[in-house]
């Protein structure tokens, strides 16, 4: 079996940008990948790519060629849609396609266009990544789903909301000097807990922002690399995806993420590594909590330790093991589409040393963790320094 | 939601508003004993057919609560409002916690099933008030 080299990586400012189309996102995205791979547009032969809510955000189905379009590529292309983890989703079909030698060189990325909407909008959009007749029509919002998993998480395990706000004051630090994030600026843990309420327990510096942006990256093979001469020292050495009840309400867990747990555990696997050879990693904290699930999903802590590693310096840019050194969805923004394509993107840089963050990682083993709706889906990829 | 909503029903769902409100509410039990909501072909814990109505127990403790404070535009004029996952033991439902307000609502509280329209839209809602 061949491996999968990240070739080329590409990323929009992550922001508000109301005003631009997702297909001029997305070519802005695919444009930066195509350089940076130094692959030539007519050697790709698919896109895979990623997008949530483009129907309601810009009235616009059958992403998949329009995209293909505003990339400038000649080859079939096909949309991903799987909530936040969509471009997860995409990913992984690319990988397992290049890895079956169907294909040799594969354009996958995602856009996400959010701000023409405005937040009431937004609010109504993003709830459809839950389960309609029993969840949506409760009024429960997305925010409000992953308060009811913090409240289940505080009762359960304990934790404060002091401690959520020090994932957030972790991940602004972190955002500091990435260029393409919506927040380049630091935040105290006072600040965040005097935001305004979203959904209790959680404040808005508990939640990502609404964003606008896309990602994208160039796979290739082994043999295409080689042959092609291309500098591609990242190789995504392991995938996996898990899946859950849809509505938190038909769940064994509320505070656990047993989707995200069988992924880690299908992409550790693949990769032949543990959970403590990784050194550092990008997780779907689309809220502060969130973050928590993630590192106890990912077999960095137990159920119920993961709340306070944020406050203990373990996971800051300094600790053992960085987490989310670009910003994470909170402070590098969450332009839903594009998020996970993005984590994959921002690792790829942090691994072969042209992240600003790059000097924060010591090791070789880096994994991308993207989670859909409340955890009813993810993936887990495995990315490591091979040459 | 669809405009249509006022008109047409979505059966399973709606049966089980209406037998709410009717004080008959129910829930489907699978041959193991699982729990589920309708509408439902099979069990969607082990996939076996079969499935039977049995009357929901007539109160539930409430297991997680949030106080929305930004709702969605359906909810506009009920925000800010409480939303619970209330356990009944085979099944939990999710609805909206009245006659409480909403800085009062605690975990464990005993609650029962009610149908409730929204002060935005006059759509029915699921909700529970305390017992």
């Amino acid at each position: 079996m061949t491996a999968v080299r990240v070739a080329g990586v590409g990323l929009t400012h992550f922001g508000t940008h109301p005003d631009r189309t997702g297909r001029d996102l997305f070519a802005e995205a695919s444009q930066r990948a195509l350089a940076d791979a130094g692959v030539e547009r007519r050697a790709i032969e698919g896109l895979n790519y990623g997008n949530f809510m483009g129907e309601l955000a810009e009235h616009q189905g059958h992403q998949g060629p329009l995209m293909a379009e505003a990339a400038g590529i000649d080859a079939p292309a096909t949309r991903y849609e799987s909530a936040c983890a969509s471009s997860g989703v995409a990913l992984r079909e690319a990988v397992k396609d290049v890895r079956n030698g169907e294909s040799d060189v594969l354009l996958v990325g995602g856009a996400e266009r959010m701000n023409n909407l405005g937040t009431a909008g937004t609010t109504e959009a993003l709830a459809i990544a839950a389960d309609d007749l029993y969840e949506v029509r409760a009024g429960m919002t997305f925010p409000a789903a992953y308060a009811l998993m913090a409240r289940s998480y505080f009762e359960q395990y304990g934790g404060s909301r002091e401690d959520l706000a020090e994932i957030a004051v972790k991940n602004h630090a972190n955002a500091l000097d990435n260029e393409h994030a919506q927040f380049q600026r630091e935040i105290s843990v006072e600040e965040a807990l005097d935001s305004p309420m979203v959904a209790e327990p959680l404040g808005l510096f508990d939640a990502c922002p609404i964003t606008d942006g896309a990602s994208a990256v160039v796979l290739v093979s082994d043999e295409y690399a080689e042959k092609n001469d291309l500098d591609a020292p990242v190789a995504i050495t392991g995938t996996g995806q898990g899946g859950d009840k849809m509505a938190l309400q038909d769940r064994e867990f509320l505070a656990r993420t047993p989707a995200a747990e069988r992924a880690a555990e299908e992409a550790y696997a693949d990769a032949g590594i543990e959970a403590t050879d990784v050194a550092a990693a990008e997780v779907h904290d689309c809220f502060t909590i969130a973050e928590v699930l993630a590192l106890e999903a990912l077999g960095f802590y137990a159920p119920g330790e993961g709340i306070g590693a944020a406050a203990r310096g373990e996971t800051t840019r300094d600790g053992d093991l960085p987490i989310n050194l670009s910003g994470g969805l909170k402070a590098k923004g969450h332009p839903v589409g594009a998020t996970g394509t993005s984590q994959v993107a921002e690792m790829t840089r942090l691994l072969r040393g042209d992240h600003p963050n790059s000097d924060a990682v010591d090791g070789d083993v880096g994994v991308a963790h993207n989670a859909g709706g409340t955890v009813a889906s993810a993936t887990v990829h495995v990315l490591e320094v091979v040459s | 939601m669809s405009q249509n909503d006022d008109e047409v029903r979505d059966d399973g769902f709606d049966d089980f508003l209406d037998a709410i409100e009717d004080g008959e509410g129910f829930y489907l039990e699978c041959p193991d004993g699982h729990g589920s909501l309708p509408p439902r072909r099979v069990c969607p814990h082990c996939g076996q057919g079969d499935l039977s109505e049995v009357a929901l127990p007539e109160s539930g403790e409430i297991e997680t609560f949030t106080v929305v404070h930004v709702p969605a535009p359906e909810f506009a004029d009920d925000a800010p409002y409480a939303t619970a996952v209330v356990d009944f033991g085979p099944v939990r439902l999710t609805g909206q916690i009245l006659d409480v307000a909403p800085e009062e609502t605690e975990v464990g509280a005993t609650v029962t099933p009610v149908v409730a329209e929204t002060a935005t839209t006059g759509e029915r809602v699921l909700a529970f008030r305390p017992r």
